[in-house]
């Protein structure tokens, strides 16, 4: 056995799994229901659930656009934005958040417009979290539709154009069709990467219960003033990753067979 | 006239330059080498790739600078490339829909060819379920759906295996004869394009070196892979009347040349002798056994010399002759079974 690579691996592994054995130890499981149905929790559950749902939905309406538009067409400066469609992966999620603030803010560039024509303002609101969430996770989206894209073989989409289909409907009922898997993995990607979100919500949409105070930051909360509330909001976090896992998994295994 | 067509797609390292015309009704098959420059033209046609200079007029319209969509074309690909997630039939309604035509109208289209493929029963059936010979009929439904003037098949056989191949070169042959628009078909196999095509067009290194209807393209190659694909010893010599200058080699022949000329035998033409055989063969020449190999009953036996020749010998001879590489050997060839004809 190559002990210099197999004592490495093991250590690694135990790295990633103890604080989540650890979790489960310690997770005051005598009293976990009446904690679960603590409005505080519930509240906090239906909110990071409803704003992850919508910011992935917003999400697909313009991140699979943007992702043919990286994967199907050739103009000048693709691979520039294609690099900047990702910069979000690679930054901190609070430096989005003040970004965000400095563009959709009261005072923003594009904020200070929204107020004065609609009197309606982003931060420190659901909507406003929304935004911070789709901010974030959409690249995850971009990147997995992208390519799925790629792989496509681009041969059908030729078939379907000698048989009188526009661009746009080539794209609706041949590639969308042919790489839904792609998409669905994205979106569950996405979502995941939403529901975790919390740099950028805290940052842009501020700490309201029930406005703007989703999961994570009702778990970083918690966890100064009541550390088993804590606990069991990290495990219902927890639950769900490893849901999403299952199902990405199935969704995999099933493409490949 | 249908189809007339100067096709010039000039890429890195590679030109393809064909001037195409083909009438109402007729089935063209551009017939070449792998990467000969076929499936180039044949994409080009389809708006698949766009010319770097020439014109494509279909029944007097030009069409050339119209996108792939807009052209009255259909085509049928290598792999047929029947959309997965559809059924045979909105595969072959998907057409007609693009065409504007209501969902009610496109399926009852779908469904009159593909009754006439004798696919009626497969209607709900998804391409992956389909046999090779099933989905060949689907795609070509698929394509005449959209009332092409111009039909376009590449490789249409080239997917089946070789005993399908039999049944669905026929049933192909009758179902092109009924298209009454242009059909330009592809393939690299000399079968196929001898059965299913009313005039050939040989296609090398992007242009064309032979054109002509099958039965002549085969008694009169003009090029080494022309005479291969259909069995012939060729070569190039000078003609003199009566008999034809190839190398050291003269050749008498049925016919009487004056000028560049090709001379064409068949390998069973050629007879083969251990030592020089009595009287006076007209065409004989002394070579040296190259190989040996299986062709169908016989055996082909390839022979250097001042011109390499195939010889089809019966295994019985083949046990009265060394066939060693490397032993020399006699060659005749019959002159009433050696063609001669302008170069």
């Amino acid at each position: 056995m190559p002990w210099l690579l197999v004592v490495p691996a093991m250590l690694g592994m135990v790295f990633l799994v103890l604080p989540l054995a650890g979790l489960l130890v310690r997770a005051p499981w005598s009293t976990l229901p009446e904690r679960l149905s603590e409005p505080q929790v519930l509240e906090a559950l239906r909110l990071s659930l409803v704003t992850a749902s919508l910011a992935t939905v917003i999400c697909l309406v313009l991140g699979v656009p943007l992702a043919w538009l990286l994967a199907r067409t050739d103009f000048p400066g693709r691979r520039l934005l294609r690099a900047l469609v990702t910069v979000p992966l690679v930054l901190p999620p609070v430096v989005g958040g003040v970004a965000l603030l400095l563009v959709l803010g009261r005072r923003g560039l594009v904020g200070q417009w929204l107020e004065s024509a609609f009197g309606f303002s982003l931060p420190f609101t659901t909507a406003g979290v929304v935004v911070a969430e789709a901010f974030v996770a959409m690249p995850f989206l971009v990147i997995a539709v992208e390519g799925a894209l790629r792989a496509a073989d681009v041969r059908y989409e030729e078939a379907a154009a000698t048989l009188g289909a526009s661009r746009f409907t080539v794209f609706r009922r041949v590639t969308l069709p042919l790489v839904a898997p792609g998409v669905l993995a994205g979106a569950v990607l996405c979502w995941a990467r939403a529901l975790g979100e919390f740099g950028a919500t805290i940052t842009f949409a501020g700490n309201f219960p029930g406005r703007t105070q989703t999961m994570p930051l009702a778990v970083y909360l918690a966890l100064e003033t009541e550390p088993e509330a804590a606990i069991v909001l990290s495990l219902v976090l927890l639950a769900v990753s490893v849901l999403i896992l299952v199902a990405l998994r199935d969704r995999w295994v099933g493409a490949a067979a | 006239m249908t189809l007339r067509a100067r096709i010039v797609v000039e890429r890195p390292a590679f030109r393809l330059d064909l001037d195409l015309t083909v009438s109402r009704g007729e089935v063209v098959t551009l017939l070449g080498p792998n990467g000969a420059g076929k499936t180039t033209a044949l994409r080009a046609l389809a708006g698949l790739t766009p010319l770097t200079e020439g014109s494509i007029e279909l029944d007097g319209v030009r069409i050339e600078k119209e996108p792939a969509e807009r052209r009255p074309v259909g085509v049928v690909f290598q792999d047929y490339l029947l959309f997965p997630h559809l059924s045979a039939l909105d595969n072959v309604a998907f057409g007609p829909r693009c065409q504007g035509r209501s969902k009610a109208e496109a399926r009852s289209r779908a469904r009159d060819l593909l009754d006439r493929m004798g696919l009626a029963e497969f209607s709900s059936v998804r391409p992956r379920r389909l046999s090779g010979g099933q989905a060949q009929r689907v795609a070509l439904a698929r394509a005449l759906a959209v009332e092409p003037r111009l039909l376009l098949l590449d490789e249409p056989l080239a997917a089946l295996d070789a005993h399908t191949r039999l049944e669905i070169r026929s049933e192909l042959r009758r179902r092109l004869t009924g298209f009454d628009g242009a059909t330009v078909l592809v393939t690299h196999d000399p079968l196929d394009a001898m059965v299913l095509a009313n005039r050939l067009v040989v296609v090398e290194h992007g242009v064309v070196v032979q054109e002509g209807a099958p039965a002549e393209i085969a008694r009169r190659p003009r090029t080494d892979y022309v005479a291969r694909l259909v069995g012939l010893n060729l070569y190039r010599g000078e003609g003199d009347g009566d008999r034809v200058r190839v190398g050291e080699l003269s050749f008498a022949a049925e016919e009487h040349v004056t000028g560049p000329a090709f001379v064409a035998f068949a390998p069973r033409a050629v007879a083969l002798y251990r030592a020089r055989p009595d009287g006076s063969p007209r065409n004989l020449w002394e070579g040296r056994i190259d190989g040996v190999e299986r062709h169908g009953d016989n055996v082909r036996v390839h022979v250097d010399g001042p011109v390499p020749v195939a010889a089809d010998v019966t295994p019985a001879a083949v046990a009265e002759l060394d066939l060693t590489p490397g032993r020399p050997i006699w060659v005749s060839v019959k002159a009433t079974e050696t063609h001669a004809y302008p170069a």
